[in-house]
């Protein structure tokens, strides 16, 4: 490569007249200190196994911990040998190790406005979803439940216990579902038949008015779905569950009446109509009909 | 804040102290090690062994030279804090449950557990500088509460020693007599076994945590009740901060409710309260277990926690703690 001798402000490093006494020499290493960011750039140039010059940059943040202002005597305690069991210390012990989690002093919140918070959620969470109360998995409760995987709430946590399930209303901060996990322990006072206050009853009664729909062909949609059910009465919403990668219907849906006479005219009319080349089954969502 | 995690104990934590420069911490498991570390960075120094019990508490003199550590191997066990090794055993008759060096070194209250036909007492020995003439005699004995003390700790210039345990009374002796001077009243005073006890950096008042799921603020001289401070768990140890007017509290679980809550990972926590307006200020997750163990930084920037789950969580501070209004 021809090197113009005029400007040698413009030549780059690998393009250098390598001559060939200097072939061993490196430019040398950069540090650019941690700016306000605490971004540290370490430039360091090396030669690979091939023998080629390689640039290696490396960009570290650093963050201070602690400060540590160390009296005289401090000072020379920081000079002991280890003794005990930390003579034999090899550096991968892994003994103190920081956090990866930011751990902050959590302000208590007012009882009322957290049982607030979380009966919106998990409101919120039954309508994105509603109907799918036995299909919907979420792999970090382990449970069916009535959220999906990135909607669970305790994301961030180890797999919980199979205790908690809903957020009733009641006064209590924690509940554990009747037995929804595998055979978790439910004290009598928390058992199915125990006398729990119905705060949520209006949304709840809906969601028992919910129809599922399955062997539905690939092209329904929603406002199928809808179109289909209108005739039997006020529906409120209906839901195709979506293969994301196709874009298709996975073949199954719910539908949410208003009323449950409707739902039951839906289902007797319409189990075993034929629609868009399949036969349809529609039966009540939730296993229990009550 | 990101906290240490020191894992260096297979056994749930008893006991946490810092030394007086607050660059030590003392960590004390059921494992029978004491461990001593760094308290800016959590690294190791060493571990003192020798004791054949779980270990229930230690003390550091002023100068950081000796440690006392109190096992339920029946020994007090005097260390060189340096080098690790062993200056001098006290044996009891029953496991040590707490020990605390006098203001000036020269003495030490240690209580020990009723065992047998023994009830539980206070002795005061005396520490020699030299260890080499070190003897195991008492200068004072003090027989009388029911049940384990579990805690006993020096009044202001070492003319009281101040006791609570099991029986959820707090009493004031007489350092040099072992007369008892006060009792903390039944009425507002706890009603189940105080677990742990701590003093204000200049003694003036001081701290107790109960299993009655609260802890009260004391005066040393008069032992009124001055604040209390309400948990839903049972509170198994107490600091103050010596900066700022803060009460930290670190508990357990009621064994009855083990079943019914929900129980998730992390979920222990330390709770902060401000001192005078006895208001929670927030808590500090982290820990797999009930917590056993909490103390302060000397300096008030940085606090440690040990738990069940024999890990120590050693947090520094972030800036904006120290701003926090209620």
């Amino acid at each position: 490569m021809a090197i113009d001798k005029n400007e040698p402000s413009k030549l780059r490093w690998g393009e250098l007249e390598e001559d060939d006494d200097l072939d061993f020499l490196l430019p040398p290493k950069e540090v650019t200190g941690p700016d306000e960011n605490g971004i540290k750039k370490v430039i360091e140039y090396k030669f690979n196994e091939e023998g080629n010059k390689v640039k290696i940059t490396t960009t570290t943040r650093v963050r201070k911990l602690a400060k540590a202002r160390l009296s005289k005597r401090a000072l020379e305690r920081r000079n002991w040998e280890k003794f005990g069991d930390a003579v034999r210390e090899d550096v991968g012990s892994r003994l103190t190790m920081v956090s990866t989690e930011e751990i902050l002093l959590e302000r208590p919140r007012a009882p009322g406005t957290k049982q607030e918070e979380m009966k919106v959620a998990g409101d919120s969470l039954a309508q994105l979803s509603k109907g799918g109360a036995v299909l919907m998995v979420c792999r970090t409760c382990g449970k069916k439940g009535d959220h999906w995987t990135s909607k669970c709430p305790y994301k961030d946590l180890a797999a919980p216990v199979e205790t908690f399930v809903e957020k009733p209303a009641t006064s209590e901060a924690s509940a554990a579902a009747p037995g929804a996990g595998k055979g978790a322990y439910v004290p009598p006072s928390m058992r199915a038949g125990a006398e729990r206050t119905t705060g949520s009853d209006m949304r709840r009664r809906n969601d028992e008015n919910s129809v599922r729909v399955t062997n539905l062909s690939e092209d329904t949609r929603e406002p199928d779905l809808h179109e289909l059910f209108r005739p039997f009465g006020a529906v409120t919403r209906v839901y195709v569950a979506m293969d994301q990668k196709t874009g298709t219907s996975r073949g199954f849906g719910f539908v949410n009446f208003v009323n449950r006479e409707d739902a039951q005219r839906a289902i007797n009319k319409l189990n075993g109509y034929g629609y868009d080349n399949l036969i349809l089954r529609v039966e009540w969502a939730t296993p229990r009909t009550n | 804040m990101r906290p240490i995690l020191m894992k260096g104990h297979e056994r749930p934590l008893t006991f946490l102290k810092y030394n007086r420069d607050g660059d030590l911490l003392f960590s004390c498991a059921k494992d029978h090690t004491p461990t001593v570390w760094f308290a800016d960075n959590g690294e190791r120094l060493g571990t003192y062994r020798g004791h054949n019990g779980a270990v229930w508490t230690c003390d550091v003199s002023r100068d950081s030279m000796r440690l006392l550590t109190g096992s339920a191997d029946q020994t007090v066990k005097l260390w060189n804090v340096q080098t690790g090794t062993q200056l001098y055993t006290f044996t009891f008759g029953s496991p040590a449950r707490s020990v605390e060096f006098a203001i000036g070194d020269k003495l030490a209250v240690i209580t020990t557990d009723p065992f047998m036909e023994l009830t539980s007492a206070i002795h005061v020995k005396r520490i020699a500088k030299d260890p080499t003439k070190q003897t195991e005699e008492s200068v004072l004995v003090i027989k009388g509460p029911q049940g384990r003390i579990n805690r006993a700790v020096w009044g202001p210039l070492n003319s009281t020693i101040i006791s609570a345990g099991e029986d959820a009374v707090i009493r004031i002796w007489d350092s040099e007599t072992g007369k008892l001077l006060r009792e903390s009243d039944k009425e507002s005073g706890h009603k189940k076994t105080i677990t742990s006890l701590t003093k204000a950096a200049d003694g003036s008042h001081f701290l107790s945590g109960s299993l009655d799921k609260s802890a009260k603020l004391w005066d040393t001289r008069t032992l009124t009740l001055i604040k209390t401070y309400g948990t839903e768990r049972p509170v198994n140890a107490v600091t103050m901060s010596p900066l700022l007017d803060h009460v930290v509290l670190g508990g357990g679980q009621d064994a009855s409710a083990v079943t019914t809550t929900d129980h998730r990972a992390g979920k222990f926590e330390a709770k902060f309260y401000d001192k005078i307006l006895q208001e929670e200020i927030g808590g500090v997750k982290g820990h797999f277990g009930p917590i056993n163990a909490l103390a302060f930084n000397p300096d008030g920037k940085s606090f440690s926690s040990g738990g069940e789950d024999g890990y120590v969580r050693l947090h520094h501070f972030d800036p904006d703690y120290f701003n926090i209004k209620i």
